[in-house]
């Protein structure tokens, strides 16, 4: 792992990133920065390219136009093994651990714990479950038996090991995509806590949801992706809730579709939102903190 | 972790792979005892065994295999292969068996290698790419067969230099506690024994587990997927190396057109065993246990002087009624336990 960054250096810059598969384009002249002691949220809707933009920064794909630096330094990862080695772990809203296999395993999975040595190596069984024990519960995770599947922990829980997992392998760069997608209010709000935790560490996280009120109650900095490009970058100071929700919306798109609404009878636009006061979802709450 | 937060000990029984196995096998073994008063003689415990022990040592890998996510049809006739291999190189080059016995192992490590190898290059599923092995080499066996001997089968190899030591470690009769057992049972369980450690103890093993559970999770946490699945296709191949060693040693000579069908028999026995046809989920006692089921079936039929013919359908009830059971247990076990 390379010494401490100068202040300036982003743990993991993208400038004019793109990627295409065969011939769809799925990402296009895409800037980001993630800095220690921040979240870095990736908005978009479903297909903007948020999975493919992190799976490039995990080194799953290979970027096909622009520049990926680690600490200031090009990269071009051929497997996630160059950026996991840096400190860059994802947690993925589809593959975060199997589930099948017991919490203590998937704690470990890859950087498993061994004792003795030559063709006698083999896990160290306890000392994993009992760090793994450690590990959760100073993310504030309490489980009651590490032998049980992670399939059998709830969709939070199991984000969190996850995220857990990531912190205590030294993780500089935490990458998360849509953790709270499949999840309730509560569950979600659990997930949040744990992101604000990592942050507290002074990790440099990357937060993708396509919920923009999830995103800003912990973002520091908001990216909307839009058809594989950039439509919004901006730090927490510059952007609104409701300007993130809009440009999430698609705010244009939105005006113009209920320009068409209001040329068919029967539709009253009166009664929906206008484009610019932005939530499509007709919440009110103007508070920022 | 805290004493009182394990979880009961029937429910830790009732939440391992091979719990279906285990009852099917006492159920069977019960019946075949009320009904065949010659099952019960020691003799026939050991016939059972050895029964179970060929198919169990190709169970043991396939079963491996199959928690690692795969299946392998080409099992069945590899072990032919390369007993037909370690044949004919030993007997037309007039060399030592034990030439042969080598390149016999090298041959069926590089058949599993090649499977594992376009399967993670061509990203098809191993049903299709074993499928295309499996008919290969089943033409293969026929064909060089008659082209080097002339016949379907290989030439006697009974008084070649090491055929006696080579017997000794492939295929001996040892008297063990006024029984006579095959060798093949002691290696099987010495293998299973070992394969058990390396499933459960070892890096490799949880690497197994994760890839067939979840390849993509895997790979994302650094576990070396190409390098698992192709060394679990390598495994299969080994263990066809040693029972077709097997089958060479004890029978001299070899049919070029054994083998088929077999590998189905190896996977219903990982099946029956309680490991997950997609993978991710299994035990080695399962697929020893279903193995020795197997054995027991074939053998009772005989004992309990019913028809044969019945066999192959008592095995599929077998395994249609094991695989419900697994079914059953595992929804028991990974049950969510909170809300
Ligand atoms: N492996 C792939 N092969 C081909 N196209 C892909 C692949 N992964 C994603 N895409 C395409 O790229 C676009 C962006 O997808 P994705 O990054 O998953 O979006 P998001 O995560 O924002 O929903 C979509 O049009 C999707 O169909
Ligand atoms: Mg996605």
């Amino acid at each position: 792992m390379t010494e401490q960054a100068a202040p300036l250096v982003p743990l993991v810059q993208l400038t004019g990133i793109g990627k295409s598969y065969g011939t769809i384009r799925a990402l296009h002249g895409v800037d980001l920065a993630v800095n220690a002691g921040e979240v870095s949220c990736v908005l978009g809707d479903n297909g903007a390219g948020k999975s493919t933009l992190i799976k490039i920064v995990t080194g799953l794909h290979r970027h096909t136009e622009g520049e990926f630096r680690i600490d200031g330094e090009p990269v071009r990862p051929s497997s996630p093994r160059e950026p996991l080695a840096r400190g860059i772990a994802a947690v993925y809203q589809d593959l975060a651990t199997v589930t099948l296999m017991p919490v203590w395993r998937n704690f470990w999975l890859g950087s498993e714990l061994t004792r003795g040595r030559g063709p006698f190596k083999r896990l160290d069984i306890d000392r994993m479950k009992r760090t793994a024990d450690e590990a959760l519960r100073a993310m504030g995770i309490a489980l009651d038996d590490l032998s049980q599947p992670v399939g059998s922990l709830s969709g939070g829980q199991r984000q969190s090991v996850a995220i857990a997992r990531a912190v205590h392998f030294g993780a500089r760069v935490l990458i998360l995509d849509e953790p709270t997608a499949a999840l309730g209010v509560k569950q979600s709000g659990v997930v949040l806590k744990y992101i604000a935790a990592a942050r507290e560490r002074g990790l440099g996280v990357v937060f993708i949801t396509h919920n923009p009120h999830h995103a800003y109650m912990v973002g520091d900095h908001f990216t909307v992706l839009r058809l594989g490009t950039v439509e919004l970058s901006a730090p927490r100071a510059e952007v609104t809730l409701e300007e993130l929700t809009l440009h999430m919306a698609g705010g244009a798109e939105l005006a113009a579709l209920k320009h068409e609404l209001a040329r068919v009878t029967g539709v009253d636009t009166g009664q929906l939102p206008e484009a610019n006061e932005g939530s499509t979802e007709g919440s009110t709450s103007t508070e920022r903190k | 972790m805290t004493a009182a937060a394990v979880p009961s000990l029937p429910r830790r029984a009732l939440s391992r792979p091979e719990m279906g196995a285990l009852i099917g096998a006492l159920a069977v073994y019960v019946l075949f005892w009320a009904v065949a008063p010659s099952f019960r003689q020691l003799d026939s415990l050991s016939t059972v065994l050895y029964q179970s022990s060929t198919l169990g040592i190709m169970g043991l890998a396939v079963a491996l295999l199959m928690i690692g996510g795969e299946f392998d049809l080409s099992a069945g006739v590899a072990v032919t292969s390369s007993a037909l291999t370690a044949s004919m190189v030993a007997f037309q080059f007039t060399l030592n068996v034990w030439s042969g016995v080598l390149v016999a192992l090298a041959l069926s490590l590089a058949i599993g290698a090649f499977n594992g190898f376009l399967l993670v290059r061509t990203k098809l599923p191993s049903f299709l790419v074993t499928l295309g092995t499996f008919l290969m080499l089943q033409g293969l066996n026929l064909a060089i067969t008659k082209a080097v001997t002339g016949n379907v089968a290989t030439d006697s190899i009974r008084d070649m230099d090491g055929f006696d030591q080579a017997r000794n470690v492939f295929s001996a009769t040892i008297g063990i506690g006024g029984t006579d057992i095959r060798v093949t049972v002691l290696w099987w369980l010495g293998f299973a024994a070992l394969a058990s450690w390396v499933l459960l103890r070892t890096p490799y093993g949880n690497w197994i587990f994760a890839v067939g559970g979840n390849q993509d999770s895997a790979r994302a946490v650094g576990v070396p997927v190409t390098f698992v699945k192709i060394s679990l296709f390598m495994l299969v191949g080994f263990a066809a190396w040693f029972v077709g060693m097997h089958q060479l040693f004890a029978f001299n000579t070899m049919q070029s057109g054994g083998g088929v069908g077999n590998e189905l028999l190896y996977i219903a026995a990982a099946v029956i065993g309680g490991c997950l046809l997609t993978g991710g989920y299994g035990s080695i006692a399962g697929p020893v246990i279903g193995a020795f089921l197997f054995g027991m079936v074939s053998q009772g039929i005989v004992y309990a002087d019913w028809d044969p013919d019945w066999f192959m359908f008592f095995l599929g009830a077998m395994l249609l009624l094991a695989t419900l059971l697994n079914l059953y247990v595992r929804k028991q076990a990974t049950r969510r336990r909170r809300t």
